[in-house]
């Protein structure tokens, strides 16, 4: 069960936690900014951009 | 697949062909009762609510194979070399004891089943994926079906491991479309609308094309510092 729930794990999360975490917040946030009057397709891009980048930070 | 292939032709050399085959059509049978079990459930959700799921999916997904992608092409993290790990495959095949289980070699048959089912999940996951955020999951898996008679092909023309295989590219590739997508029916769902509507996704592919090829120059010259 233990290595069941690893793969899953490794298959979803992968190496880094920071990165699916940060990912939901970005959806999360560009969600409430959709229901405003302001564009919203802008941050999404731009918040995976440095999501990428401080994973890879961090992994160097 | 590449791995996959890896994997099987490593049991077949080493122990046993009838096994590492069986093993791996099992899985192959799996992966497809995977794909036939959740497509379907899959499309009766609303394609907003979908979309927001599957863009989410791909893009935690295809940031993982981007990410290991760049490390490995600004020199962070070592090239995967089939060559070694058909050596490593084959080496731990041969000092492994032989167990014969309904009339196979079990160590064979397992670790090509094993093999063949996680390297196919991957690729079980986009076909599910993209094929349900597009309306066609037959499409997508005829696709996974061409692309692994492609790879079959080459390991049988090859007979061995495909080591000429740019296999970093590819990945670097597949994690650029993964995430493009990602972003794109992510945004969708959570109610973006898109300046150009579907035109834009050309425009979220090459700033993720361009991004990615940013770090990888900037990773590479950090490297070359540090050395």
């Amino acid at each position: 069960m233990k290595r069941f729930a690893k793969f899953w794990w490794d298959f979803l999360v992968g190496d880094d936690w920071r990165f699916a975490v940060s990912i939901v917040l970005a959806f999360a946030l560009t969600a409430v900014l959709a229901t405003t009057s302001v564009p919203a397709w802008w941050l999404l891009p731009l918040a995976v951009a440095a999501v990428l980048w401080l994973s890879l930070r961090r992994a160097v | 697949m590449v791995e996959a292939l890896t994997i099987v032709l490593a049991m077949g050399v080493t122990r046993s062909w009838r096994a590492a085959l069986i093993g791996t059509a099992v899985a192959l049978v799996a992966l497809a009762a995977v794909v036939a079990a959740l497509g379907p459930a899959l499309t009766v959700i609303p394609i907003e609510s979908l979309r927001l799921v599957v863009g989410a999916l791909l893009l935690v997904f295809g940031l993982q194979w981007l990410r290991k992608a760049i490390l490995r092409a600004s020199s962070w993290r070592a090239l995967r070399d089939e060559e070694a790990v058909f050596a490593r495959e084959a080496a731990e095949a041969r000092t492994a004891a032989r167990e014969e289980r309904g009339g196979l070699d079990w160590y064979a048959f397992t670790i090509s089943f094993k093999g063949v089912l996680l390297e196919g999940l991957e690729v079980a996951f986009i076909v599910i994926t993209f094929g349900s955020a597009q309306g066609s999951i037959p499409l997508a898996a005829a696709g996974a079906l061409a692309a692994l008679a492609i790879v079959v092909v080459a390991g049988t023309v090859a007979r061995g491991p495909l080591s000429r295989v740019p296999e970093n590219t590819l990945a670097f590739a597949v994690g650029v479309m993964l995430t493009t997508f990602g972003i794109f029916w992510g945004a969708e769902g959570a109610g973006v609308e898109w300046p150009g509507d579907d035109a834009a996704l050309l425009g979220v592919l090459a700033f993720v094309l361009l991004v990615s090829l940013g770090f990888v120059t900037a990773l590479r010259r950090r490297r070359l510092a540090t050395a």
